[in-house]
């Protein structure tokens, strides 16, 4: 036997880092059960896989505090961090279902789905940039109404390419909102490499065009991101403005389910997923004496019950009716007050 | 004969001319190595390299500004938006710069900008644009949207040869749906004229894109009652064949205009317009439009198909217009 390893746990208990885990599976267990629903052709539409990235999703989301109200903002990688939110893996279902009973009832696809004052966490659209401005404003009424919340946006290497992007991030940063921004640098925006989609040495140099704070974190190491994630949340909550971190991480599979990635070199497929970051956290975790695997064994099993009562439900649940479609684009028909 | 995919159309014409013309150019996200994210230029960059097929950041603005820019110092581009839904992103530069450059200031600006559009693909409300009426109240844009191979290729031949911007919106759910025998010759398809697909004598549909093949499907069943329907494929929905447009009412006295974007505000109201105006006295029914809920497009199938126009709406309104 060695001895265990000390670990900095950032002011994190054995149950936050035990939680921290059951989020990290329950993650990867939902997305495994997302494609084995999508090869039975009931995924309705694309599937865009988080494999190897669930480390930053969950441990940036996990430094907020959403009985603050914090509202944290996922784009299409990061089904993690609204699940750390709250977010019912039945919903998630749901929703990749086109159900009836889900959040959107059927009118929206996957994760585009919570509002922030209700949820804690708020569903992104399609136009890649446009949410870092939508969650300035969040964070901006937020402090108007004298509330401390802090808001959280991920965004992608790609993504960070748009206008909508640097009018975001450059308005928050003069108005000093309480905003943290994860810039995830995975490698690839579809097929193009990060180096043909900015020309920046690290891209948390961008912070330099907005006058904001910034690091770059390995977004494979659970711990280090969540320490670098509370840090940004704790200045943006002492009044210090945004953040930009970026988080380095990798998509180990294509765009999406259709994408093969043939693109992408074998060669960093393979330095990537000897990094995974659920495999690397319960490592440290062991090495530290702070779990065994039979901690990590219960917490797949509850990961694994809860995710098949999702599917239970959400395979139960019925299509919506054809002429909901016409209701519901303006307040005062009721259709979104009707419960279901 | 080989058959040649809507796709494929697509992509022979962009081949061709830049065979023929060193000005051409493609530039937009994904279009190089990978191909583009329909395949619409897999190999192009092989044959033509990285100098004429331009990969580029997520940055719509920048593709829409430097195609208009470089149009301008006298070359040809062609900017692709991965999904036609994209070029919200840049509507302004469309709008404001490029449209209207020929008109403030005398400078054509003779760009293409051309992606996948259209719904029936579950692509939920940022997936599933048909982006014609929100740019044709800004005028200085032709705008074109071929529903066949045939005119896919001849109209996007004829885009890219124009003097002025043309917006050339393919539909996706044809892309490898629709395949045709394609003249070996090059050809084009002129801008502004419509094709009569089938022709009748009882009532008129004009349409666009793939709601063509919605058209045909009610014009063969309505045939099976001995009604006689004549089909117009506008092609160009700006300018738009407003000869055709009054023959056919003329001929029918009766008319149904579809499309898959939504009623209000929608390009069918334009044309539905000209025809009080100018074809009153020839109509014996109302004008109808036959189009999408005036919603976002939803997700769910059941909402989608809904939501869209099809054969059974296109009929019953048919039947309608009989009644007078
Ligand atoms: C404004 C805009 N342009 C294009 C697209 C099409 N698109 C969807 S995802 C994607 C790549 C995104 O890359 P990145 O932001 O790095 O996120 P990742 O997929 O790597 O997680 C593209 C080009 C889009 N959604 N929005």
């Amino acid at each position: 036997m060695t001895s265990p390893t000390p670990l900095e746990t950032h002011g994190l208990t054995r149950e936050n880092l035990l939680e921290i885990d059951y989020f990290l599976r329950l993650t990867r267990t939902l997305e495994e059960r997302l494609v084995a629903l999508f090869r039975q052709s009931k995924v309705i539409g694309g599937l865009y896989r988080s494999l190897g990235q669930e480390g930053e999703s969950v441990a940036a989301a996990y430094a907020l505090d959403y009985a603050l109200g914090d509202v944290v903002q996922p784009l299409i990688r990061n089904m993690g961090s609204i699940l750390v939110a709250g977010a019912k893996p039945s919903d998630i279902v749901k929703q990749y279902m086109a159900k009836a009973d889900s959040p959107t009832r059927g009118r929206e696809l996957n994760i585009h789905f919570g509002h922030p004052a209700r949820d804690g966490f708020i569903g992104q659209i399609s136009m890649l940039g446009d949410m870092i401005p939508v969650m300035a404003g969040i964070a901006l009424a937020g402090r108007m109404q004298k509330r401390h919340l802090v808001g959280m946006a991920f965004i992608g290497d790609g993504a960070s390419s748009t206008g909508a992007f640097y009018e975001g991030m450059n308005f928050a940063t003069v108005q000093r909102l309480p905003l943290v921004v994860i810039l995830e640098n995975n490698g690839y925006a579809y097929s193009t490499p990060t180096s043909k989609q900015s020309a920046v040495r690290s891209l948390a140099d961008k912070a330099h065009a907005f006058g904001c704070a910034s690091e770059t974190v390995d977004g494979n190491d659970v711990l280090a991101t969540y320490a670098a994630a509370r840090r940004a949340v704790e200045r943006a909550r002492a009044g210090g403005g945004v953040t930009l971190i970026e988080a380095k991480t990798f998509r180990m599979k294509g765009h999406a389910e259709h994408d093969n990635q043939s693109y992408v070199p074998q060669s960093l497929i393979e330095e990537w997923s000897a990094k995974d970051p659920v495999v690397r956290f319960e490592k440290t975790l062991v090495d530290a004496g702070i779990a065994t695997a039979a901690d990590f064994e219960m917490i797949q099993s509850r990961a694994k019950r809860e995710v098949d009562a999702a599917t239970d439900e959400a395979e139960r649940s019925p299509m919506p009716n054809p002429e909901e479609a016409a209701r519901g684009l303006f307040a005062g028909d009721g259709f979104w007050e009707e419960q279901r | 004969m080989p058959l040649t995919t809507y796709l494929d159309a697509i992509r022979e014409a962009m081949v061709e001319e830049m065979r023929r013309d060193p000005r051409v150019f493609l530039i937009g996200e994904d279009v190089g190595s990978y191909g583009g994210a329909f395949k619409t230029s897999a190999g192009m960059i092989e044959e033509f390299g990285a100098e004429r097929v331009i990969d580029t950041p997520i940055s719509e603005v920048a593709i829409v500004g430097a195609a208009s820019g470089a149009a301008l110092m006298g070359m040809r581009p062609i900017a692709e938006m991965q999904f036609i839904d994209f070029i919200t992103c840049a509507y302004d530069m469309l709008v404001n710069f490029t449209a209207t450059s020929r008109y403030r200031v005398g400078s054509g600006c003779p760009i293409v900008v051309r992606g996948p559009a259209g719904g029936g693909t579950h692509g939920g409300p940022f997936h599933s644009l048909n982006p014609e009426a929100m740019f044709m109240n800004r005028p200085g844009l032709k705008i074109v949207a071929p529903g066949t191979a045939y005119d896919a290729k001849g109209l996007l031949k004829s885009a890219i040869r124009d003097d002025d911007p043309v917006l050339f919106i393919e539909h996706k759910f044809l892309y490898r749906r629709i395949k045709e025998e394609l003249p070996a010759d090059d050809y084009i398809v002129p801008i502004g004229k419509a094709n009569v697909r089938r022709s009748g004598k009882d009532l008129t549909i004009i349409t666009w894109g793939s709601m063509i093949y919605v058209a045909d499907d009610a014009a063969a069943e309505l045939a099976k009652d001995r009604v006689s329907v004549e089909v117009i494929d506008l092609r160009s929905i700006l300018p738009f064949d407003e000869e055709a447009i009054l023959n056919s009412v003329a001929k029918t006295n009766r008319v149904i205009i579809l499309h898959e974007a939504p009623l209000t505000g929608g390009a069918g109201a334009e044309f539905a317009a000209r025809i009080a105006e100018k074809a009153f006295d020839y109509l014996d029914a109302p004008i109808k439009r036959i189009a999408a809920l005036d919603v976002p497009t939803p997700y769910s199938p059941p909402l989608e198909a809904f939501y869209l126009p099809d054969r059974e709406k296109v009929i019953a309104a048919a039947r309608e217009l009989l009644r007078y």
